[in-house]
């Protein structure tokens, strides 16, 4: 037995032979793990470097103000796609909750609430939505597809029936407007704060590692006594939350709150930035500073299009091909990573 | 074969019927502190089955479980896990997209931060370097994602975090299957090592007792749901194995050919 210790311990690690090997490793992982949003930066720049040689104006001011209308919001859902997608489901709904919050804030208002209690009461409408899908989707052992397909028009009809059909104006004291997105910077602001908090989340807290080990392998999770069904429930819950916020920063933007607003666009829109950033469908890996990236890219294609002329219908042909190009060369860099980096 | 502990975990008459189907029948079979106990049997012999009721998956439908001495009923898997009862299966237990320290630590993260729940990822990585250079688990990083480990790697990974969990039972299941020569040795290795430190028992289920032969100390066979065969392997030897094995597959022949005939 003594002996047993004495040599296990006196051996000086067996990985010390390997660790010049696990430096480089390391630092080919890092590379390999970075390469994922550092891809997707790449192109940003690429494409925001092609349009403003054929456009002057495309990184004017004015210009970049629009870059950031077209970018908040999206990354804001994206953000909250990932962490779903991460955990292995998908959330189709959440388009739906942002036209639908920014109602619930004004009839919370219009009953006499002040402005951020209605906001309060308005998310917490949008955590409930994500409780009801997480919950059918976990307890029942419904295909999350399914479940927020059937929450998408549901919340669309409550939303149309609530509002009448008819946009209203949001009543809320200037600044508190201007803090929750009647300002370009604070959009940003917003978007980026939410962004970093999520990606430290997601890689360096308990909440995260479970959620990526509830996607990546349920039936390890499950064993090692990770309550998937409550990582489940509350990312789902995080998700709708992050779209009835972006709902009420853009209806504090747009000086409107329509019940036409959002929908099933902005959410694919949401997905595609996620996708595009380097998140996978398949769950288990994902990066919500990716998302912001890949929210950025598409607003910066959407945008540029627009400045140069492009008709919406080229654009959608292009934005289709870039999420097909980007799957692609995702598909191929997973398949890599997994062999062992090449 | 050195110094064998106390009597760790303890079947007597245990069986298990699912409906009118019989997988156990009449299982005895002991196990001591250090102690490796070779669990050979065909398909359906009621292997995993009894597997299951070791874990805590399954409860038996009749006998008797003893735990250190004493008569127990696990209640669940955690219930087994928390007396120290852990199951290694092949290559199912980690999270590929995590590396291997985040692995070893799943679910018992030391974090700092309150409700936050930060992870402190410096305690994880120092202690999960310790805990496989005392096991002599070589991985050619702590910090890579195990996909990019190999089978063997893996599972020696997945056992080193059983016995990091405090283990008193570990329970492999196939532990060699679907392995090259060389990666097999490395986890015969391991369970050997595993052995001369004395601290946890093992039960080894295993099609190919050729392999598993020389770091067991005794076999079981089980057949038809019953354990027909108990000896040390050093009063046995692989050929008796074939023998025992040879005769069962003629008879089970001879079965086949008089149904068919019948």
């Amino acid at each position: 037995m003594q002996d047993t210790t004495k040599r296990a311990g006196g051996a000086a690690g067996p990985l010390r032979p390997a660790e010049p090997r696990s430096g480089s490793l390391r630092r080919t992982s890092d590379v390999v793990l970075r390469w994922r949003e550092a891809s997707i930066l790449l192109a940003c720049i690429v494409l925001a470097a092609y349009f403003q040689f054929s456009n002057s104006a495309f990184l004017s001011l004015s210009n970049i103000k629009n870059l950031i209308d077209f970018t908040a919001t999206t990354a804001i859902i994206g953000a909250g796609e990932v962490m779903v997608l991460v955990c292995g489901e998908v959330d189709l709904s959440v388009g739906m909750v942002y036209a639908l919050v920014p109602f619930i804030m004004h009839f919370a208002a219009q009953d006499g609430l002040p402005a951020g209690a209605a906001i309060i009461v308005a998310l917490t409408a949008a955590g409930v939505v994500g409780l009801i899908n997480g919950a059918i989707t976990t307890l029942l052992s419904v295909p999350s597809f399914v479940t927020t397909l059937g929450a998408m028009f549901l919340i669309n009809g409550l939303t149309l029936t609530i509002s009448g059909g008819f946009p209203i104006e949001p009543e809320a004291p200037a600044g508190f407007a201007a803090a929750f997105g009647g300002n370009p910077w604070v959009r940003l602001a917003w978007a980026v704060a939410i962004a970093i908090v999520l990606q430290f989340v997601l890689n360096r807290t308990r909440f995260g590692l479970h959620t990526i080990a509830t996607g990546g392998n349920p039936t390890a999770a499950a064993e090692v006594g990770i309550k998937v069904t409550s990582i489940k429930i509350r990312n789902f819950a995080l998700c709708s939350v992050l779209g009835g916020f972006a709902g009420i920063i853009d209806a504090f933007r747009i000086g409107s709150i329509d019940p036409l607003a959002g929908g099933s666009e902005i959410m694919f829109m949401g997905i595609a930035s996620a996708v595009i950033g380097g998140t996978l469908l398949t769950g288990g890996s994902g990066t919500i500073v990716g998302a912001l990236l890949g929210a950025l890219a598409l607003a910066i294609l959407q945008d540029g299009f627009t400045l140069n002329g492009v008709s919406a219908f080229t654009f959608d042909m292009i934005l289709g091909a870039a999420i097909l190009v980007t799957m692609a060369v995702n598909v191929r860099l997973t398949l890599w990573r997994e062999r062992g980096g090449g | 074969m050195a110094d064998i502990g106390p009597e760790v975990l303890r079947a007597e008459h245990v069986g298990k019927s699912f409906g009118r189907i019989a997988a156990l029948r009449d299982i005895n079979l002991t196990l001591r502190r250090g102690e490796v106990l070779g669990l050979l049997g065909d398909n359906g012999a009621g292997k995993s089955t009894l597997m299951k009721i070791l874990t805590g998956y399954h409860q038996p439908s009749a006998g008797q479980l003893y735990f250190e001495g004493e008569p127990v009923h696990f209640r669940s898997v955690a219930h087994a896990r928390s007396l120290g009862i852990e199951a290694v299966y092949q290559d199912l237990a980690l999270v590929n997209q995590l590396n291997v320290h985040r692995n070893m630590f799943l679910q018992r993260e030391p974090v700092f931060g309150g409700p936050l729940g930060i992870l402190d990822e410096r305690r994880m990585r120092a202690e999960a370097i310790e805990m496989l250079e005392r096991m002599r688990v070589r991985v050619p990083s702590v910090d890579v994602d195990v996909a990019k480990l190999s089978g063997g790697q893996r599972q020696a990974v997945s056992i080193a975090r059983s016995v990091y969990q405090k283990a008193k039972v570990l329970l492999l299941d196939e532990p060699t299957a679907a392995m090259g020569v060389k990666e097999s040795a490395l986890i015969l290795e391991l369970i050997q090592r595993l052995k001369e430190g004395g601290e946890v028992a093992m039960i080894i289920i295993a099609h190919n007792y050729a392999q598993i032969f020389d770091v067991c100390d005794r076999i079981n066979l089980i057949e038809g749901g019953v354990i027909e065969f108990d000896k040390l392997t050093s009063e046995t030897s692989v050929q008796e194995l074939t023998d025992r094995v040879v005769s069962e597959y003629r008879s089970a022949r001879e079965g086949v050919r008089l149904e068919q005939r019948g």
